[in-house]
């Protein structure tokens, strides 16, 4: 329990813990927290050292940045060498390796490749640049896709015409589908994400107990939000119910956020496929630009590549993405593969299950090793 | 950039109803708060701000918590305030 101390709180830490424990009983139970923030937590807190030994969490696919494939980053590495085009992108994304080499290096070499925070960002430079073209690579889940929808909307309103939208944005619905459909998987429950939640709310995860009979219960991103929702999964196993329940609900609304849902649906429509890394193509699982705003589609405007590259053999993302192997079980992990020269996504992203190990798990296990506590 | 960042609300602008100055860590930068245009916010709100959108009203006490917890994240946290103050400096 020595890590309990860590907690700004440790009283209700504790008494979580022993709840837990008393649900678990005596049977084991797996459950997967789908977002890339709660695994941050979760390594970074030892929270699976401090479970008792038969409640065992598993990783998810929730970290956009690793699900990208590389074929995608070829993509937009060819749009950045471009001759005249300003590359914009999030900063989680210049590391992110394609089948030769990455944005930054794509930089180094003297493409036009520029980090920004916002989408807006891009936008201005797309304004005080008109002689130039402005390319943004738009990644993430719906917790993003809002932002870049609104932007398209006000370049469109703005007729800023050197401006232009690499489209990757994701969707969380058809990737948890995924997992549940894969026949080689037990899972007795699933921690939801909650910041996509906060746009899409409580209503889409309906099918997981109403089709598949497992619980999902929607957590925060603290330590004691995520043992809560594992206490409240446990609760409602033992009480025999089935249901979507809100752990976080004191930012996730049961409705979404409704004008963000309106803008989606008005930018954005499905893509009928989409490769994810490691798992293959999902169908419906990612968002494109609607015909209605085709000119700042980057992918009708430029002539892409659109080659599709297989993951490097030795990188075992996508096991890792399914929750079917932990980072230390991938044959690469920390050795030939680490955050400073990433073979795979997962160790690129601070929101990775890799990088999140490397930073912060391993000292959590090794420490619980050594004190013969749960390894 | 998937983090999610406690700001509050410092002024609305009062040409756009769409954009207003939150203060996030101790630095002033615009947001885009078109999403929470049903929330009729003021100027003391908390909300939470993803790449330089408000995507949640939260209270105040949420915010001190989801700060905490940022900070406890380390390099993540400082990569997405770093990369904030030096959209600032371009704007």
């Amino acid at each position: 329990m020595r890590f309990v101390d860590e907690y700004r709180d440790p009283v209700p830490a504790r008494s979580l813990l022993s709840l837990i424990t008393e649900l678990a009983g005596g049977d084991a139970f797996k459950f997967m927290e789908v977002c890339g923030g709660h695994t941050h937590t979760i390594y970074r807190h030892g929270i699976e050292h401090l479970l008792p030994e038969s409640v065992e969490l598993v990783h998810g696919p929730g970290c956009p940045v690793c699900v990208i494939p590389m074929g995608r980053v070829d993509d937009a590495i060819s749009l950045a060498e471009r001759p005249g085009v300003i590359f914009t992108s999030f900063g989680d994304m210049m590391r992110v390796p394609g089948s030769r080499a990455n944005l930054l290096a794509a930089k180094a070499g003297g493409a036009d490749v520029r980090f920004v925070y916002s989408p807006l960002d891009a936008l201005r430079i797309a304004t005080e640049n008109p002689d130039r073209e402005v390319v943004f690579f738009a990644v993430g889940f719906e917790t993003t896709a809002p932002s870049t929808a609104l932007t398209l909307l006000q370049a469109r309103a703005r007729e800023v015409a050197n401006f232009s939208v690499f489209c990757n944005h994701v969707t969380i619905i058809p990737p948890i589908k995924a997992i549940l459909d894969s026949p080689d998987f037990r899972l007795d429950g699933f921690l939801g994400p909650g910041h996509v939640s906060t746009v899409i709310g409580q209503r889409p995860y309906r099918f997981v107990p109403a089709r598949y009979r497992k619980p999902l219960v929607t957590a925060g991103f603290e330590p004691l939000d995520i043992l809560q929702a594992i206490a409240m999964l446990l609760a409602q196993i033992r009480e025999g119910r089935c249901e979507v329940e809100n752990q976080y609900s004191r930012v996730v609304r049961d409705e979404g956020n409704p004008r963000a849902l309106a803008v989606l649906a008005q930018v954005f429509e499905l893509r009928p496929h989409f490769e994810w890394r490691g798992l293959g193509f999902i169908s419906q699982s990612a968002l494109r630009l609607r015909d209605d705003f085709a000119g700042f589609d980057a992918e009708r405007r430029y002539e892409l590549p659109g080659v599709r590259v297989a993951d490097p053999k030795a990188c075992q993302c996508g096991e890792v993405l399914k929750g079917v192997i932990k980072p230390w079980q991938c044959k690469v992990f920390g050795t030939a593969c680490t955050p400073e020269h990433p073979i795979g996504t997962c160790m690129v992203s601070s929101e990775g299950a890799c990088a999140a190990y490397y930073n912060f798990g391993r000292m959590h296990r090794e420490a619980a090793v050594a004190i013969g506590s749960k390894a | 950039m998937c983090l999610g960042i406690p700001g509050q609300l410092v002024t609305l602008d009062g040409t756009n109803p769409h954009l207003a100055v939150a203060e996030v860590s101790g630095v002033r930068r615009t947001v885009n708060i078109g999403l929470l245009e049903d929330e009729r916010l003021q100027p003391g709100d908390w909300v939470l701000i993803h790449v330089g959108f408000a995507m949640s009203k939260i209270d105040e006490k949420e915010a001190e918590r989801a700060l905490a917890g940022l900070r406890l994240m380390g390099r993540a946290y400082e990569d997405e305030l770093e990369s904030m103050k030096a959209s600032l400096e371009g704007s």
